[in-house]
């Protein structure tokens, strides 16, 4: 399994035990966790919307994520990285919405399960695509020069500008989505139309147009996740394939439907998974403590994977062991209201 | 909103027909038969290796429609079972005293019981709902089990995986399964074995009452049963069945690698399965026999099969949800008519022009393949048998005019089996 954060993205040096951790390794790993869990919720935001409305989880929706990523290449080749940001989402967008429009509408008859299989069919395809085109290997897409300097260090830390610009575009996507929700006719119209849309239709509104258009602006949001995301974790025909799992469990943790669920899975998984790799915390040192002793020699004993255990081998599983859990006990997720 | 993820009833081509309850034989004995035969009719050895893996895929992808065809549950993990309960078949391999205590043929056994058990775990809190959240389950559970491969070493064997020798076994009746042909004829009678017993598990009780809880499972508590029970048995029959499968693969590559059960596998797995047929008994087969055969012969031919066949998986989905086994049932009424010669004429022009049209089109794939991505100075490819110049303009134009003439003519026909399809399916002397 390819690793959600690559080694060269965790700021901090490993193998400091917790106990002797500072304030200041403590606020750069907050940094790190937040960027990767800003960039999930971005992922996240989009196909909790899109599960509330038509009731289908999108598995195609990581694929989304890497073609805004692929397209931004192509075009920063041309126009540079900044006309990439701007289009390459619109792109993406309008990609979205024709999925919708002529695929998933189609597929809508014959009922969920199959709803389902076709996402994921999708999500194959677009693989298959974008090696097609680009072929196997990683792309050579760079951060901006603009942004190629040292923000800020922290104990001889230092924190990229391109973090904080991340940070920044995700905060600002977060706010203008919860304003268009919540303040704006169009988001009144769209929340109707999440509960209750039959009423809607009946009042006049054009239901299925809305339905593609989120399911546009959903797409979208990933491609600009895409677009960010591309430089610095890298853009090759896998990275759907790494985050696309994760975002289902984001989504399924913070509730299905809910997006500040999606943005609390978010930001806890950002955080869990880099803080247990920034810090090396041993199974052999919680068993010592535990009282057990080590078996003697340790490379004959059957329990030797559970004594070598450390943090960072297993952060990337980490998120995967809390769906479940929560999923046992408290299958709404953190703030969802309904079942599944 | 209703979100219970199950395939519709009122769509014919998505039910798993309920058919008669009592038991055809001679569909079994043609399979027997045809079992015994192949290897003689197909005799080299890598077509042995293709029909060994073709049978593990089957016994794999019915095992799978337990759960998708027959309980409606969308499992994005399924690999996992099978891929334990092969490990437990190696490490068994690799127990000397205990191996040469036990014949060979009885080995899938083990490996049914370790993934039946595995299933009973997961299966008692993942069957508590069906739906999104099992599938989500399924997914996470996958996702885990699979990235613990490379933590568990001792079970898993990390990346390298863990390699065993079905021969160290007690001999069979004389035979040590040395030769790829013995291990053929064990694989043929598990597929036998395992393919009889599904269909007779589907005509049990509880079978019948797996699809009236996909179907309803409301209406199913109100009758007295427990919707989460059924999808319980269910999901544990379906786990036995995938741990034979993941036994029989132990047996044949002795060797296994987490590969064998991380997502990949599982996606393929129910590509494989939805491109034969969810609705059929008999769709996982098609379906198992087609995707090993695209996977293995068509994988030779071009580095673009993945492509290929997610086309062709996101084409079934849109258009033939009943995948293959869908296409030819769809056939019966108007062979019980007798009108099924109607068909024969109408589909050659359409479907052969079609064809046509495809096999350019795949050769335009191939060729801006080839133009974008060999190597620097390579122009030369070969396809159909043709080697030509990438960089000429002369294969493009053919290419396009194969392409277009070949789906023009799909398109000028397609009325007219329109018309035929009408007309057969039409009993003589009813109202049009």
């Amino acid at each position: 399994m390819k690793p959600l954060i690559p080694e060269t993205w965790i700021t901090s040096p490993q193998g400091v035990l917790w106990i002797t951790a500072d304030m200041d390794l403590i606020l750069v790993n907050l940094i790190d966790g937040l960027v990767t869990g800003l960039l999930l919720f971005m992922l996240s935001a989009g196909l909790t919307l899109i599960f509330s409305m038509m009731g289908v989880l999108n598995f195609a929706h990581a694929s989304f994520y890497m073609l805004g990523a692929y397209f931004a290449f192509q075009i920063s080749l041309y126009l540079g990285f900044w006309m990439g940001l701007l289009i390459a989402p619109l792109v993406v967008g309008v990609l979205g919405a024709g999925v919708e429009r002529y695929g998933l509408r189609r597929v809508h008859q014959y009922g969920h399960v199959p709803e389902l299989i076709f996402t994921f069919g999708l999500a194959l395809l677009i693989e298959e695509l974008v090696q097609f085109i680009w072929g196997k290997n990683q792309m050579p897409y760079a951060t901006p020069e603009v942004l190629q300097f040292t923000a800020f260090s922290i104990a001889g830390n230092s924190i990229p500008a391109y973090k904080i610009f991340m940070i920044f575009i995700s905060i600002a996507i977060f706010i203008g989505l919860l304003y268009v929700l919540t303040r704006t006719r169009v988001g009144m119209i769209i929340q109707a139309a999440l509960t209750y849309p039959k009423t809607v239709e009946a009042l006049g509104h054009n239901v299925p147009l809305i339905f593609m258009g989120v399911f546009g602006v959903g797409t979208a949001l990933a491609g600009v996740a895409g677009v960010i995301a591309g430089p610095v974790l890298g853009t090759f025909p896998g990275m759907a394939f790494v985050l696309g799992s994760i975002v289902f469990v984001t989504i399924v943790i913070g509730g299905l439907g809910s997006l500040w669920g999606a943005l609390v899975a978010s930001l806890l998984i950002g955080w869990i998974t880099t803080f247990s790799k920034a810090y090396n915390l041993r199974m052999e040192d919680l068993l010592t403590w535990l009282g057990f002793t080590k078996p003697e020699p340790i490379w004959d004993s059957a329990w030797r994977d559970l004594w070598s255990i450390t943090s960072p081998q297993i952060a990337d599983i980490l998120p995967y062991i809390l769906m479940v859990l929560i999923l046992i006990f408290r299958p709404y997720g953190l703030f969802g209201k309904r079942d599944a | 909103m209703t979100d219970q993820l199950t395939t519709d009833p009122t769509k014919p081509a998505q039910r798993m027909r309920a058919g008669s309850l009592t038991v055809p034989l001679i569909p079994w004995v043609l399979a027997a038969a045809l079992l015994m035969v192949l290897p003689f009719i197909f005799t080299a050895n890598s077509a042995i290796t293709i029909m060994n893996q073709m049978a593990i895929t089957i016994i794999f992808a019915l095992a799978y429609n337990m759960l998708l065809g027959q309980g409606g549950m969308l499992s994005f993990g399924h690999a996992v079972y099978a891929g334990v309960g092969g490990f437990a078949c190696v490490h068994i391999m690799n127990m000397d005293d205990f191996f040469a205590q036990i014949p060979l043929p009885l080995l899938p056994v083990f490996g049914g019981l370790m993934g039946m058990g595995l299933a009973t775990i997961v299966g008692s809190f993942s069957t508590r709902k069906a739906g999104t959240v099992f599938a989500m389950i399924s997914l996470g559970v996958g996702e885990l089990i699979a990235a613990c491969s490379v933590i568990i070493v001792a079970f898993f064997g990390g990346e390298e995986g863990i390699s065993g020798d079905r021969t160290y076994g007690m001999p069979f009746f004389g035979v040590e399964f040395l030769q790829q042909i013995e291990v053929y004829y064990l694989i043929a009678a598990w597929l036998l074995i395992s393919a009889a017993l599904m269909y007779l598990y589907s005509r049990t009780p509880l079978g019948r009452m797996a699809n009236a809880v996909r179907d309803n499972p409301e209406r199913a508590e109100f009758l007295g049963y427990s919707a989460r029970w059924v999808r319980f048995f269910s999901f544990v029959a379906s786990g036995f069945f995938a741990g034979v499968a993941g036994a029989l693969f132990a047996i044949n590559y002795e060797i296994l690698t987490e590969e064998n059960l991380n997502t990949t596998q599982s996606g393929l797995i129910l590509l494989a399965t939805f491109l034969g047929g969810v609705g059929f008994f008999f769709g996982p087969i098609l379906g198992a026999i087609v995707f090993t055969l695209v996977q293995t012969v068509l994988s030779l031919q071009t580095e673009l099969w993945g492509f290929y066949l997610g086309i062709v998986f996101v084409v079934t989905v849109m258009f033939f949800p009943g995948g293959l086994a869908g296409l030819i049932m769809m056939h019966v009424p108007a062979m019980r008519l007798g009108k099924l010669g109607l068909l024969g004429m109408p589909y050659l022009k359409t479907l052969g022009s079609g064809a046509v049209g495809c096999l350019g089109a795949a050769a335009l794939i191939e060729m801006t393949f080839h133009a974008r991505h060999a190597s620097a100075g390579d122009h030369e490819m070969t396809i159909y048998w043709t080697t030509f110049d990438t960089h000429s303009v002369v294969p493009w134009i053919i290419a396009i005019a194969v392409t277009l003439i070949g789906f023009g003519i799909a398109r000028r026909t397609a009325p007219a089996l329109a018309e035929a399809w009408g007309q057969a399916n039409t009993p003589d002397g009813a109202m049009r």
